[in-house]
């Protein structure tokens, strides 16, 4: 699909889909089924194509009765009520229960389109209720929708770089590009924006975030980089989200700064002491249990000095968790421990020892909130609190890794976007482009999926139908 | 000579094994997948992979031979180059897998020849075929009818008893040295017949799905590996049971071939041969088609000359039968026999172990299944 440059520019297109994820493919396939002539820009290279899409594992979806390979009924109310406890309210209550109801058709058109779920095995993850797992992870998914959108005809240009688009009158009329080293300017009738956030682009964290954002790794994509978007602002487009927030976990501080995906979580925090690099506990280890808690463990970490943190477990607790990508740091004894991660060694001793002193006999369960607390010690933890006494002992650093923006542009339920006039003629959004609207804070495994589906679907709908 | 005896003529051990670059490598790509997962659904290597948290080199060689290279994991990684992870499972294993074969079957640098090297199979082949040459020269009988006047059926038995007797012998000790290695258990009843269903139905060549292989297509499915391997397997079972039913008429029965269209050997011979040969051409097409560098390539003309081998031998087959009564008989068995010869006695040192080696591990798999 190695377009030349003469060959982009020259037909008029009907719809011109920007980005190369989930959303911006199930974009594509819609209008393309619609009978719309559909060019797709993917600003990476072809093996890094479909953004963070290609890092998700999931779909949550509602459904009344057993549903492919999900389990029992999960209903608009529980998916709703779900969805509030993550955000605390942040949400557009229209989109979100628009996105629910809509997430219940979209796993068959899924199926239909080439996706294949897989019942959930290994049972590290009990939600075969709420979440349909793909086959080979979002990745396995990319490629389909590419399988589908080739034979349906439509073109695909990789590592086409979108600058600026040219909107005159609330009307979209086109677009620059850089491909095939060229500057371009491809006109269409209608435009998608799906190109995600801009969380690659460690400079406007940085403005948003403080300088410590330099720190931050990457876990999804280096090529969300949120041009797309930031053009869009300055064209006069409505946002929503805050700027100042990401989504950020708590990952291997050894972690790639792009891309590490996956693999760079480590689900050891419940059964550690976790320490700043002066040797100083910051937070309840055992607050609750992992997944849930993951991701303030990111601003936590954000929040102290360097931005890096220590977790530190005994031989007890060392396959209590999910296996890691880097293998822990290991030692036979506290204090060379501390030596080999390069903390202060006296400090890290004295912290272990208090919290040991702290801690109490009672019944350890690894896999429930079990109220086995310190007691006498600031901050306590209030669960899983073992003392660190048998060797060998294992580290592992922490690092925030950002997953997401949440500053998007502002859509309404037909995923048309906004400006300072009212509606856009022909311009949609999809994606982590405009899912700030329905998940401004905290995250929902699954729900990003369902976001991007439902409105990139939408946007293509919607789109076809303006141009047809 | 006992088992034991055998065995520690090739005495190689397993901690010099533990400094292999090819287990480290297999070693440090299963770390990433398993904490990953995402791939569990695909095949039978995922989720014993996931009842680790450390490989042995034991484990991992049970994985590698585990692996039926369809290379689905591969499409869906995330973490393939240029990604710095540089993932590639299918060929990691696909490297222990070959180096495993080489390791325990005696004695040890004659696979490297015939594995890596089309030409030596090759070679083997014409070997093979001259010996026969010679032999229908040297040994003609003085009577006999059919193919027994060209070679008498007692030098053709004994040859044939001999060629295969010694390689069974060494691929049974090649096996059982695997199986120690891996930490087999007692086998029981129901580990053979999980292991013959899955063999049966090539079960991990399903993609997870029912879909098939990303074997020649990148990553779009399909089934034709899955078929053409089922087509080889079948006919050659089929070939087996018509030279075991040949022999019984022969020696039970004293009915002596050729034979007619409606006996045993016939029965199972000719769609035997027929679906050899057919799927053997279908496999040669998509190893040609299939990416070289998702399996492992230093061994990618031995396996093509074997696949060649393998289909010569049913073609050649099939056209003997179908030159029944012509003047094509003498050439066509002496090519026949020659190639016959050729897979008989280069049987442990060619892709063939990959039959007793993968069924070892799909025995070992069913001991270690989750109920």
């Amino acid at each position: 699909m190695a377009q030349a440059p003469a060959e982009l520019s020259a037909p008029f297109w009907d719809l011109i889909v920007v980005g190369g994820g989930n959303a911006a493919l199930c974009a594509a396939i819609e209008a393309a089924e619609a009978g719309a002539r559909v060019l797709v820009l993917e600003g990476a290279p072809k093996p890094y194509r479909g953004g963070n899409s290609r890092h998700t594992r999931n779909f949550r979806c509602m459904h009344q009765g057993p549903i492919s390979v999900l389990t029992g009924a999960y209903g608009e109310e529980e998916y709703f009520h779900d969805l509030m406890l993550v955000t605390k309210g942040k949400t557009d209550e229209h989109l979100a229960r628009m996105a629910i109801r809509t997430s219940e058709s979209c796993l068959p058109w899924m199926e239909k389109h080439g996706v294949r779920f897989q019942p959930s095995l290994s049972g590290t993850l009990s939600l075969s209720r709420t979440n349909a797992f793909f086959l080979g992870g979002g990745k396995a998914l990319v490629n389909a929708y590419y399988n589908t959108a080739t034979d349906l005809g439509i073109t695909v240009a990789y590592e086409a770089k979108v600058s600026h688009i040219l909107i005159e009158d609330d009307t979209f009329r086109a677009l620059r590009v850089t491909f095939g080293g060229k500057e371009l300017e491809i006109s269409g009738k209608a435009v998608v924006l799906a190109s995600g956030g801009f969380q690659a682009d460690l400079e406007w964290l940085a403005r948003a975030w403080g300088p410590a954002a330099r720190n931050f790794l990457i876990r999804g994509t280096p090529y969300n980089r949120g041009e797309v978007l930031k053009n869009m602002l300055d064209n006069g487009a409505l946002s929503v989200g805050d700027p100042t927030q990401c989504h950020a976990v708590a990952i291997d501080g050894r972690a790639p700064k792009y891309d590490g995906g996956i693999a760079t979580r480590l689900d050891c925090v419940p059964f550690s002491v976790v320490v700043n690099k002066h040797g100083q506990r910051f937070y309840n280890e055992g607050e609750d249990v992992w997944p849930k808690r993951y991701a303030i463990w990111g601003r936590l970490v954000a929040a102290q000095p360097d931005q890096v943190a220590y977790a530190l477990i005994d031989a007890k607790s060392a396959d209590l968790f999910m296996p890691s990508v880097f293998p822990a740091v290991k030692a036979d004894s506290i204090s060379e421990l501390a030596q080999k991660m390069e903390l202060p060694v006296e400090a890290v001793e004295r912290t272990v020892a208090e919290f040991n002193r702290a801690c109490r006999p009672g019944n350890f369960h690894p896999t429930e909130l079990d109220s086995l607390a310190t007691e006498g010690l600031e901050p306590a933890k209030t669960n899983w609190a073992r003392p660190l006494d048998t060797a060998p002992y294992y580290g592992y650093s922490l690092r925030p890794g950002v997953t997401f923006t949440y500053l998007g542009l502002k859509v309404d339920d037909t995923a048309r976007v906004s400006g300072a006039n009212g509606r856009y003629t022909n311009v949609w959004a999809a994606g982590e482009m405009m899912a700030g609207s329905i998940l401004g804070q905290g995250y929902l495994a699954g729900f990003g999926m369902t976001i991007g589906t439902v409105f990139g679907r939408t946007a293509g709908r919607e789109a076809a139908a303006h141009v047809n | 000579m006992s088992i034991d005896a055998l065995a520690t003529l090739s005495n190689r051990t397993a901690v010099d094994f533990d400094t292999d670059a090819t287990i480290d490598e297999a070693r440090r790509q299963l770390e990433i997948c398993n904490a990953c997962r995402y791939c569990e659904g695909y095949c039978s290597v995922f989720p014993a992979m996931t009842l680790h948290r450390a490989f042995s080199d034991g484990e991992i060689t049970q994985l590698a031979n585990l692996c039926h290279n369809c290379r689905g994991c591969y499409y869906a990684c995330q973490y393939t180059a240029p990604h710095e992870f540089d993932h590639n499972l299918p060929r990691a294993l696909a490297e222990v897998r070959v180096e495993s074969w080489e390791r325990f079957i005696w004695p040890r640098g004659v696979a490297t020849l015939f594995q890596k090297s089309g030409v030596a199979l090759a070679g083997a082949l014409a070997a093979g075929i001259v010996v026969i040459l010679v032999m229908a020269y040297a040994l003609r009988p003085e009577s006999g009818e059919g193919f027994y006047a060209v070679i008498s059926h007692t030098v053709m038995a004994t040859l044939f008893t001999l060629t295969s007797f010694l390689p069974l012998a060494i691929i049974s000790v090649g096996v059982w040295r695997y199986w120690r290695h891996v930490g087999g258990d007692r086998v029981t009843l129901k580990h053979l017949s999980d292991a013959l269903v899955d063999a049966g139905r090539l079960k991990n060549l399903s993609g997870g799905a029912a879909e098939g292989c990303n074997y020649e297509k990148e990553d779009r499915y399909t089934m034709a590996r899955r078929w053409a391997h089922q087509a080889v397997m079948w006919g050659f079972v089929l070939c087996f049971a018509a030279t075991v039913s040949g022999t019984v008429l022969h020696y039970g029965f004293g009915i002596e071939a050729p034979y007619g269209p409606l006996t045993l050997p016939k029965i199972f011979g000719i769609p035997g041969g027929i679906l050899m040969t057919i799927g053997g051409i279908g496999l040669i097409g998509l190893k040609l088609r299939a990416e070289k560098s998702l399996g492992a390539p230093a061994v990618w003309g031995g396996e093509m000359a074997f696949v060649l081998l393998l289909t010569a031998t049913a073609a050649t087959g099939l056209a003997l039968y179908g030159a029944t009564g012509t003047a094509g008989v003498r050439p066509l068995l002496i090519a026949h026999l020659g190639a016959v010869f050729a897979l008989y006695l280069t049987l442990p040192y060619t892709k063939m172990v990959h039959v007793p080696f993968r069924f070892a591990a799909l025995v070992r798999d069913a001991q270690t299944r989750k109920a």
